[in-house]
């Protein structure tokens, strides 16, 4: 039984602590909050490209590190530590995710090496409006290789350099890349309830569009993205839901309040406890997703159901339980809680909101029982 | 990252997988269980684990164990598992009481008991909680007092497990009023036969009766049945707690997949209601507490399995599969509407598991640590924050206010 990171990936993990701690301070996150023009930190952005991570699970021959998967979730364990604000989870765990497993080899060379190089941003644009997209819902449509409709929010639609798209064509549903730099392509940056990241709405009219993976596999192929971008947000959200714990336990063993340390009395005792539960649950569910992911396993969809649901709860509890141990001070804009609480919901919903996966878990446990 | 035996792990549980294929009895009903009417049977069955190295695998070889790893005993209790073999009378004796009498008594006492206690001969209880401290087992206030080269017994235990088969007993009573209440206790072995003894089982509130109360009334016995010194008893209890061997077992409860087996076959407005959207999410939380459970288990037996000493998280088990356990009976009885008030297993559906489940949950919820406790130590032992402002520390025990 061997049901853990292994030392040499402990050993990468340790060091991405060291290199964000040194890299990704409160004040860094704090540079990209408070100014409307910033739309990410990019010397961190290339300080990370020149580390490998981003290319940690891109196979070498694309210029990757060739490393796999269990690499990449340790260090998307550390940068939700740090809040990282920059576009990580769409340009490896979306655009890199979504060329690896439907690419073509021209695609792969096309954008491959130059993700792990740090040359190319990427983003995944799926929404269009209030609810998540279904085939009936669908709007954007490709024809004759162009693309024309309006997607928001599109995280990082701002900064990204290619986006995969949702969209029909010939009325069936596909994904579709576009070159976001090319003609066709108006963006507009969308104000969010997580400004440490970047959002847009983005109108596309006659923008060249070609297809990735087969015709009318969209949504197939948008869950199989999705499931492997969930295991590796799971990780970020296990990442931000420690930190918070860690910081409403800092917290409650420094105020006093009534004459004692707010940390001895059981109103908080119980909600930290509480927040370590949840804690450990995410945490082991993100391992199974981890393990289901790295072996291409067919569990995966079940298990990355289970990784998401579990940290999105994990991560909301702790983000806003942390600001309630902290009282007054928390709300303040000084301190960093509300960072984490932010970012708690931005990934709760990059990959969709947990209600669907729910529906997609008990789903998947049907067909598994009926099988 | 892989879920793999290791080539050592893997030779060993199939020795294992094949020696209780050859020695395990058929498994046993639920019903016999409780009563204890299967006893006899756990008994020859201990015996032979005892004489083929399965029993207290970890127990050095001097005194009567096979000088196993943590792993193998883990290995073991999974194979067992499968086997549906009860080994629930021997786990107080062989966990908690016998390792408190090997790390105190002296060697004779040892010889006497270690040996009979591993082979199934003799069965121990605990007997520390009493009416006037549940959770607070240091509020005792059984009295010992001297009597020349004696000690007199006088007051009352309760929910001491299997006090009604047990033939031995660690008991924990007060010897001194005056001093704090940590600090007055001492521990005892006792005989469960002997005169000044008497057992009595308690009614629980879903009708059965797994544990007892048990009185005492002038029981006298000689200072050599002391463990530890005189007044040092809490100091003992904490050696006794400590040895709360690792459960890894899976739950007894039922759990998603038997809510799912009973939402498919009931009518929800017209359709199964397995189809209702409320009770779907219901089902998805709770596999992912399960499954969250089991890969935390998984966690604690790779870190075994590197002859490493896990990590806190297994801490986390009681407070979720209790709650759990209520909660979905609740649901499930809820989701038959009125009929789900029928609690007989020949009417009920799914053989009233969910109903007994139901009316067990407040019992789960508060054996082994009560949710609060349980609580209490993560904040306090796991995440290191201070423990309460006391108010009974420094006091004497007879000073103490008590209520009724």
């Amino acid at each position: 039984m061997n049901f853990d990171f292994s030392d040499d990936q402990k050993h990468l993990k340790g060091e991405a602590r060291r290199f964000l701690e040194a890299n990704c301070p409160p004040s860094k996150v704090r540079v990209v909050l408070n100014d409307e023009g910033v739309t990410h930190d990019a010397a961190l952005w290339a300080a990370v490209a020149g580390q490998g991570w981003l290319g940690a699970a891109i196979p070498e021959e694309y210029g990757g590190l060739g490393l796999g998967h269990l690499e990449l979730c340790a260090i998307a364990e550390e940068l939700g530590r740090v809040v990282a604000p920059i576009p990580f989870a769409s340009t490896v765990y979306m655009l890199a995710e979504a060329v690896m497993l439907a690419g073509s080899e021209a695609q792969k060379q096309a954008i491959l090496p130059k993700i792990a190089a740090g040359e190319l941003i990427g983003a995944l644009a799926t929404s269009e409006g209030p609810g998540a997209p279904t085939a009936a819902s669908l709007q954007s449509t490709v024809s004759g290789g162009k693309l024309t409709g309006v997607k928001l929010p599109v995280t990082d639609g701002d900064i990204a350099d290619r986006c995969v798209v949702l969209a029909k064509e010939n009325g069936q549903p596909g994904l579709f890349l576009v070159d976001l730099g090319g003609p066709g392509v108006t963006r507009e940056q969308l104000k969010t309830l997580d400004p440490t990241r970047d959002a847009a709405k983005l109108t596309f009219k006659d923008a060249p569009a070609e297809r990735l993976g087969g015709a009318g596999e969209g949504f197939d192929l948008l869950q199989q993205v999705l499931d492997r971008a969930a295991v590796l947000i799971a990780f970020e959200q296990t990442g931000g839901a420690d930190k918070c714990l860690e910081m409403a336990k800092g917290y409650a063993l420094e105020r006093y309040a009534f004459g004692r340390l707010i940390g001895s009395y059981q109103a908080i005792k119980h909600k930290l406890a509480d927040m370590y539960v949840k804690n450990e649950l995410s945490r082991s569910n993100a391992y199974y997703g981890a393990w289901a992911l790295n072996t291409n396993a067919p569990e995966l969809p079940i298990a990355a159901a289970a990784a998401r649901i579990a940290a999105c709860d994990a991560y909301w509890y702790a983000a806003k339980e942390n600001i309630q141990t902290h009282g007054g001070i928390g709300f303040t804009w000084e301190v960093d809680c509300h960072l984490y609480y932010r970012r708690s919901r931005q990934l709760g919903l990059v990959a969709g909101a947990p209600r669907a996966w729910k529906e997609r878990l008990v789903s998947q446990l049907e067909r598994r029982n009926a099988a | 990252m892989d879920f793999a035996d290791t080539p050592e792990e893997a030779a060993y549980r199939e020795k294992a997988h094949a020696w209780l294929q050859a020695n395990a009895p058929p498994g046993t009903p639920k019903a016999d269980r409780i009563g204890g009417r299967d006893l006899e049977k756990a008994r020859a069955f201990q015996r032979k684990k005892a004489e083929a190295g399965y029993a207290q695998i970890t127990w050095p070889k001097e005194w009567g164990g096979p000088g196993g790893t943590p792993i193998q005993s883990v290995i073991y209790g999974q194979e067992e598992a499968k086997f549906g073999v009860n080994s629930a009378y021997f786990s107080i004796g062989l966990g908690m009481c016998v390792p408190t009498v090997m790390a105190f008594a002296d060697d004779a006492t040892k010889t006497r008991f270690v040996g009979p206690a591993l082979r199934g001969d003799e069965i121990w209880c605990q007997l520390f909680s009493e009416p006037s401290g549940g959770s607070d087992v240091a509020a005792a206030r059984t009295r010992a007092v001297r009597d020349g080269d004696d000690w007199i017994i006088n007051g009352q235990k309760i929910w001491s497990s299997g006090a009604h088969y047990s033939d031995y007993g660690i008991l924990l009573v007060r010897t001194n009023m005056d001093a704090p209440k940590h600090k007055g206790m001492t521990m005892f072995w006792i005989d469960m036969k002997a005169p000044g003894v008497e057992v009595r089982p308690i009614h629980q509130m879903s009708g059965a009766s797994g544990f007892n109360e048990v009185f005492f009334t002038d029981l006298r016995i000689p200072d050599s049945q002391r463990l530890g010194a005189v007044d040092d008893g809490w100091k003992v209890s904490l050696v006794t707690l400590m040895n709360e061997r690792l459960s890894i077992g899976a739950g007894t409860a039922a759990d998603y997949t038997a809510f799912m087996a009973l939402a498919r076959e009931v009518d929800l407005d017209g359709q199964p209601a397995l189809r209702h959207p409320a009770l779907r999410e219901k089902i998805a939380d709770w596999y992912v507490q399960t499954e969250g459970l089991r890969h935390t288990r998984m966690r604690t037996i790779s870190a075994l399995s590197k002859g490493q000493t896990p990590g806190p998280e297994n801490s986390i088990a009681k407070i979720i599969t209790a709650v759990q356990a209520q909660d979905m009976g609740a649901e499930a009885v809820d989701m038959l509407d009125q009929y789900g008030i029928i609690s007989d297993p020949a009417v009920a559906l799914q053989g009233g598991v969910f109903e007994a489940q139901w009316l067990s949950g407040p019992g789960s919820r508060i054996a082994g640590g009560t949710d609060e406790i349980l609580r209490n130590i993560i904040a306090e032992r796991v995440l290191g924050l201070p423990g309460d402002i006391r108010v009974d520390k420094d006091v004497a025990f007879k000073d103490m206010p008590t209520g009724r």
